[in-house]
This record gives structure tokens, C-alpha cells and sequence, in this order.
């Protein structure tokens, strides 16, 4: 039996990072600093992406390594992929117009 | 927490060494081939060569020869000089013998020739080793100890294990009274808040602002910026939470100032290093060509002990201190096993929590700082890497210098 696990870095983080890639439905296996054991995935989340670790609130920090990483810009499930669709930098606007899954930019036209 | 303590070498400034260096340096690269041949023939685990190529001298690289002079590691050194170059090997020398080291120079225009040079400096290094042998030996405790930290060749990993566990260490050294140092600003790019929000004082938030605004100009002049969309495609969401997987090696604890190359921290606690070449002179040097250069701008600050963490792993060591080198990829740890040192990996795969693979770091460090070789030096790895580059001394904004 070999179910994926996620790494959680601090404590306080409301994220997690998938270390293998996980389906919606699986159950994964927490590691790092958590005070969970697991936690039932509501969507896909490919290798290297984020996982809520409970629900967080529209505009709600989003904590990694104990940190604001940046803000979310819609409710997250917790359990859900938390990526470019869901979240923003507070810093940096152009990384809210790249592309979800390949990470290239949307907001040039190439005329 | 248990006092372990090791025997290190007390220098006359009143610094504590955890080697005995013998440092052959070379003040230009036509002496560069009789010092490396004094350095390999002398056979000696501490003997080792770094010199300067330029003739042409640059303050910055002799700033960092002298840094290495004063180096607590280094008990002795011999300055070899072709005859006609800008660097001086016998004001080095100088500089040594009032640091209280060994030390011995000769012009190989003098001297008479290759096999001469090579004859009169093994001569000279071997009496010196002899006299080094009677420095003495003082009790050294963690919290004695200055830890540079680099990172290069990164992976998923080093956001993940390799960086964040150096973070829990330099946190734990820091608390204990000890001196951490930490790098690359360039990288830290987003997080400006975050580093002046954790300033120890109004004077370390002014450098750490001055230092971040030159990163990002920098960043600007030379167009390289940290962040690419392979990076997003890969799972990061925000600059920020890139340049974090960077900067939690720093760990938590409040950021004493900003250290210029060559410059020696003020007074215990954690730092950040600036290797960012200088505005005005800014496209003369890059800030790191290499992850050697890196290492050499920490052991510019008087590092016992370098960390470098990698993912896909890396074979260098260095001259003068002794480098641990961390992956926080176990299969990276396990290919190439012969070059790493320490695999943070475990944490990932579940077989240790994150305060036992820094406990396990810890123990490594005092290891080492006992006298355990590492893999690099067993392997006698001795890399160095001076460049010309233009820093100024100190933390200078850019209208002062215009």
C-alpha cells in the first residue's frame, strides 16, 4: 500500500506540499511539522504543488515555512489544490496572469 | 543543553580556530604554477594553495587575501610573487606576522627560477608547520562558532529539507550564543518586509533596506531575476514563497546588520552577507559566478565551517574551513554518497522528524569542528575562487557614492 504523502514545513502553515502527485479522493499521509496525520484530498494536486490544510478564508494569508507567501483570492476547500487560481502574491502582480498549470504568461499578446 | 566542548587553536586576536591552515599564496598567476607545486609537494593535509590571477591589483581581492590571512583557521602562510606584479606578497606577509601567524614571502624573479622557488618553499613551509605545531590549544564550545551557509545546484528538495533544516541549526546556534551568516540577496527578492521586519536594530533595518533596494537594481542592470514560469509550472505560486525556500536558511532569529566581503561580524548573532557588487562599478564583477566564490565571501567573514546545500548534489570543497555539504535529496545523498555529507532527505521520506535531522546536523558540526574530516577534505578537495570585483567597505546607499 503506497498512498502519497505532503510535507508540511512550519507549524503554523495553513499548506502543505504534495510530494508525489495526488487524486482527488485519496487519502494522504501528513509529514513535517503537523498536528495532523492525514487528510482526504478534494481535487488533484500534481507533484510539488500545494495542499490546503484547512479551509482558508477570500484574502486569508496563505503560511509557508511559517511565513505570508501570499493572500487567496477565493475561499480554499481544505484539502484542495492551492495554486495561481486560488491564491496571488502580494508583490508581484504579473504571477496572477500566468497560466494555471504550465506557468507561462497570459498577459502578452504575441501579434 | 550539554557543553560539549573540543580543543581548538587560539590566534593572538583572540579568535579560535578549528583548523591549522598553511595557506602558499600566489599574487599573480604566472606565480600561480611554483605555489601550487610547493602546496602538492609539501604533503600535508593543511597546506593548501589560493592566490590571486590579476596583475593588476583590485582592493576587493586583496581585502579578501588578507581576510584569509587573518582567518582564525589559518596558523601560517607563505606569499609567493613572480617580481613584477601590483600585489605585494611581502606587505601579505606582513599582515600575517602582526596577525601573530607564520609567515614567509620570496619573489620567484629572485629566487632564480621554477626548481629553486620550489626548493625555498617547501624549506619555508616546512620549518613553518613546525612552529605551528606549538600553537595553543584553547577549549571551544558550539557557541563558539561563525557558520557560513550557500546554497547551489538546488532542487524541490532544498525549499523542502536541505535549506530548512540549516535554518533550524542556525536558529539553534544563534540562541546558543553563536555567529550565522547567511547569503545571496539577489535571492530574497519579495521579501524585503519580511527581512526588515526582522532587524535587530533601527541600523541593521536601514542596511537590510539599502542592501535589498541594490539587489533588486542589480537584478534590474544585468536582467536576472530568480523567478521563470518552470518555476510556477513546478508548484510555486509567488515569488515570495520562492525566495523563502532561499531565505529559511537564515531560520528565524532577528538579523544583526548587513556584512560587506571581508568584513567580520560586529558581535554575535545571525547576518546577512552582501556579495552584490557595489553600484556605480556595478556590471564589474557578478555576484556569484560560482558556488566557490560564494563560499570564499563567507570565509571572507572568518566561517569556521561552510554549509553548501544542493539537490542535485556537487563534489567541491575549499580552502581554510572545512565545508559540510547537505542534500535534502535522498537519492542525490545515495548517488553520490562519496561527496555528501549529510542527507536531509530522511525528513521527506518519513524516517526522522525535523528536530531529529537537526540534532543529527548538529552533531555533524561539532564532529567536525573537533576535527573529523569531511568527505571534501578527505577527498582533498581545496577549492578557492578570487575575482575582481568593486565593493566599497560598508553599507552605502547609492547617493552617497554619486
Amino acid at each position: 500500500m503506497s498512498r502519497p504523502f505532503v510535507f508540511q514545513i512550519a507549524h503554523t502553515d495553513n499548506v502543505a506540499t504534495a510530494l508525489a502527485e495526488v487524486k482527488k479522493g485519496e487519502i494522504v499521509g501528513m509529514r513535517g511539522d503537523s498536528d495532523l496525520r492525514e487528510l482526504i484530498a478534494t481535487t488533484d494536486i500534481p507533484k510539488g504543488h500545494k495542499i490546503a490544510i484547512r479551509t482558508i478564508a477570500k484574502e486569508e494569508p496563505i503560511l509557508k515555512y511559517g511565513v505570508v507567501i501570499g493572500k487567496a483570492t477565493e475561499v480554499i476547500n481544505k484539502g484542495s489544490w492551492v495554486h495561481l487560481h486560488c491564491m496571488c502574491s502580494i508583490y508581484d502582480e504579473r504571477s496572477s496572469h500566468l497560466d494555471v498549470h504550465t506557468g507561462a504568461p497570459c498577459d502578452i499578446d504575441y501579434e | 543543553m550539554e557543553e560539549l566542548t573540543w580543543k581548538g587553536y587560539a590566534r593572538k586576536d583572540g579568535r579560535k580556530g578549528i583548523r591549522n591552515r598553511l595557506l602558499v599564496i600566489y599574487t599573480v598567476e604566472c606565480a600561480n604554477f611554483v605555489a601550487k607545486q610547493i602546496a602538492q609537494r609539501a604533503q600535508h593535509i593543511d597546506v593548501e594553495c589560493v592566490g590571486f590571477s590579476g596583475c593588476t591589483d583590485n582592493e576587493y581581492a586583496v581585502r579578501m587575501l588578507i581576510s584569509l590571512i587573518r582567518h582564525p583557521n589559518v596558523g601560517g602562510v607563505l606569499c609567493v610573487g613572480l617580481g613584477c606584479e601590483y600585489v605585494q606578497p611581502e606587505r601579505l606577509a606582513k599582515v600575517a606576522r602582526e596577525a601573530g601567524k607564520e609567515a614567509d614571502w620570496f619573489f620567484i624573479q629572485e629566487v632564480g627560477g621554477t626548481e629553486a622557488s620550489i626548493t625555498k618553499g617547501i624549506l619555508s613551509v616546512q620549518n613553518m608547520l613546525e612552529v605551528m605545531q606549538n600553537v595553543p590549544r584553547v577549549d571551544m564550545r558550539f557557541k563558539d562558532l561563525i557558520i557560513g551557509a550557500e546554497c547551489g545546484g538546488s532542487d524541490y528538495t532544498s525549499g523542502l529539507a536541505g535549506n530548512v533544516v540549516v535554518g533550524r541549526l542556525y536558529d539553534d546556534l544563534v540562541q546558543a550564543g553563536g555567529t550565522a551568516i547567511f547569503e545571496e540577496i539577489v535571492e530574497a527578492i519579495g521579501l524585503v518586509e519580511l527581512l526588515t521586519n526582522r532587524a535587530a536594530t533601527k541600523k541593521a533595518k536601514e542596511e537590510l533596506q539599502i542592501t535589498y533596494d541594490k539587489a533588486l537594481e542589480y537584478c534590474k542592470s544585468v536582467r536576472q531575476y530568480s523567478v521563470s514560469p518552470g518555476n510556477f509550472a513546478g508548484g510555486l505560486s509567488t515569488i515570495e514563497e520562492k525566495s523563502m525556500g532561499a531565505v529559511i536558511k537564515s531560520g528565524s532569529e532577528p538579523i544583526q546588520g548587513v556584512l560587506k566581503v571581508s568584513e567580520v561580524p560586529r558581535r554575535e548573532g545571525l547576518w546577512l552577507l552582501d556579495s552584490t557588487p557595489d553600484p556605480y562599478w556595478m556590471q564589474f564583477g557578478i555576484t556569484n559566478p560560482n558556488d566557490n566564490e560564494g563560499l570564499m565571501a563567507l570565509l571572507s567573514t572568518g566561517c569556521h565551517l561552510l554549509f553548501l546545500i544542493t539537490g542535485r548534489g556537487n563534489v567541491v570543497g575549499s580552502a581554510v574551513s572545512p565545508v559540510i555539504k547537505i542534500t535534502g535529496n535522498s537519492d542525490t545523498y545515495a548517488h553520490m554518497e562519496e561527496d555528501m555529507d549529510f542527507d536531509a532527505g530522511r525528513v521527506l521520506n518519513g524516517l526522522c522528524t525535523q528536530s531529529e535531522l537537526c540534532e543529527d546536523l548538529k552533531k555533524m558540526v561539532i564532529d567536525v569542528a573537533s576535527g573529523k574530516m569531511t568527505k571534501s577534505e578527505k577527498l582533498g578537495h581545496k577549492e578557492y575562487f578570487i575575482p575582481y570585483k568593486y565593493q566599497q567597505k560598508g553599507v552605502i546607499k547609492r547617493c552617497d557614492i554619486e
